[in-house]
């Protein structure tokens, strides 16, 4: 038969029913959105990354690198989103220096869906590929199984209901960058206050046909506060009730000391400065 | 439950659809397609799910293989789409080393290779239709096994049990267009409002020697327009 061998895949499940853990993956438990405006198209995520309940990391980027025009939302397993769009990016580029062409968004979609459908699902990405190339300003969402949709406006994520809440209820046609730009912030917001999944800070990426803008931490709604009083014990809290020096002399005793250099101490330790 | 051969049951007879992958992009569809005076109509509603979430309310469930050769998809997207790409690939071929265009039986062979010979891994029900200068209209089906039929009007996805009443009574041999549109139309109406996995809009492509005509009919004006995109 074609294709790949998924035997492994079933053994871990077979082990997996008889009680041996899988190692848990930390998955971007995510808000991701993308609009088309008139001129370009912006796309927008939130950044937590998470690991069964805990969070991972708070301010995560999923914005990932294709091409200068060309970008990435992703949602799902952080590693296979981080992999494939860094995969598609290199593919890429080659494809683009022998051609001697620019990248088109459709071919990065098409790499995409056919590499994802190969792995059946196992390669656990879900994206969001937003572009400009000479053909015009292009959004496509590509599933873990390789599907894809061409929308005006798409989400993803597990906060992909709270952020199409937010379009379905404010888009229109023909946005302003301003507008798409907003409206894409506002969807990620929903996502971050209304879904346990997602969290944090905003991050956008507008695409124009001659300009990319990447604005990391667009929005930041959950910065930490500082904090009212201060729980660091005073100096001196503790009464000290007895003190022993030990010296070089004394350690000797038990490990060899060797002075490094001149003998001052430390030396190794020094970091080098600038005049 | 008693671990069986491939997706077969434990009697053998009753497909478990259950295989579909967790959080696979399905499309619970209703999509027919029909043979009329001057060429073929196909009809799809515009309803993707992913369990009970709409993923897409306006997917293009009619894709184009060759110039007057479409398909209706139905299943797994992904499965329906990468199958569907390959067939165009071949057509594409096909069309440029002979100089001639493709006959839709030649799609539907091509199409009924791979469904059957990767029938373990797919869930794609796929209905073909085209037209061409030797044959005129066809329409093709090819169910969840691979199988391989050819019929006046074909209908499909989880939509269509709905409605086989409604076409078995309202068929007719050689209609016009116009007919022909109202007989899709009419039937796909039924099906969306009694399958909650079908809905949004009606998506129609009518195949004759003029060509492909696309025309769209939306819920919020009763289904009864804007129709052909004609200028």
């Amino acid at each position: 038969m074609p294709g790949f061998d998924f035997s492994n895949h079933n053994r871990n499940l077979a082990l997996h029913a008889k009680g041996v853990p899988l190692p848990k993956a930390t998955s971007t438990g995510t808000t991701i959105v993308g609009a088309l405006y008139d001129g370009g198209v912006v796309i927008a995520a939130d950044t937590r990354a998470t690991s069964g309940p805990i969070v991972a990391d708070k301010n995560c980027e999923k914005l990932h690198y294709i091409a200068p025009q060309i970008w990435c939302a992703g949602a799902g397993t952080a590693a296979d989103t981080e992999f494939t769009t860094a995969l598609m990016s290199s593919n890429l580029e080659l494809h683009s220096l022998s051609t001697g062409r620019k990248p088109r968004v459709v071919t990065v979609m098409t790499m995409l869906k056919q590499h994802l459908f190969r792995y059946q699902g196992h390669i656990g990405a879900y994206l969001v590929v937003a572009g400009c190339d000479p053909t015009g300003a292009h959004l496509f969402t590509v599933h873990a199984h390789g599907s894809t949709d061409k929308l005006p406006y798409v989400t993803m994520g597990s906060g992909s209901l709270a952020a199409m809440s937010v379009f379905e209820t404010q888009w229109k046609p023909n946005l302003t960058r301003d507008e798409a730009v907003k409206l894409c912030a506002n969807a990620i917001e929903a996502g971050i206050f209304n879904d346990l999944g997602s969290g944090s800070n905003v991050d956008v990426c507008v695409i124009t046909k001659d300009n990319t803008q990447l604005m990391r931490n667009y929005l930041t709604p959950n910065t930490r506060e500082k904090k009212m009083r201060d729980y660091k014990f005073q100096r001196g809290t503790t009464a000290v009730l007895n003190e022993k020096i030990i010296t070089k002399e004394d350690i000797t005793k038990y490990v060899t000391v060797q002075d490094m250099g001149d003998g001052e101490p430390g030396v190794g330790e020094k970091m080098e400065v600038d005049a | 439950m008693v671990q069986t051969t491939g997706m077969l049951g434990e009697d053998g007879i009753h497909v478990d659809m259950g295989h579909l992958k967790s959080g696979e992009v399905n499309l619970g569809t209703s999509i027919m397609a029909i043979n009329f005076k001057d060429g073929v109509i196909l009809g799809a509603d515009s309803r993707t799910t992913t369990g009970a979430y709409i993923a897409n309310r306006v997917t293009d469930k009619l894709t184009r293989v060759h110039d007057t050769i479409w398909c209706c998809r139905s299943g797994s997207a992904a499965d329906t789409q990468a199958v569907a790409d390959i067939v165009q690939y071949h057509l594409g071929m096909y069309g440029i080393t002979n100089d001639e265009a493709p006959t839709t039986q030649t799609a539907a062979a091509i199409f009924q290779e791979l469904c059957y010979e990767n029938k373990d891994a797919l869930s794609a029900g796929i209905i073909i239709a085209g037209w061409d200068h030797r044959h005129g209209g066809q329409v093709y089906s090819i169910p969840l096994g691979g199988s391989l039929h050819k019929q006046a009007y074909s209908i499909g996805g989880s939509g269509s049990t709905y409605i086989y009443g409604y076409c078995d009574a309202n068929w007719k041999e050689n209609m016009t267009e116009q007919e022909g549109v109202k007989f899709v139309k009419g039937a796909l109406q039924e099906a969306i409002k009694w399958d909650g996995s079908s809905g949004g809009v009606i998506r129609m492509v009518v195949l004759t020697k003029r060509g492909a005509e696309r025309h769209l009919y939306l819920p919020d004006r009763n289904y009864e327009g804007p129709g052909m995109d004609r200028p």
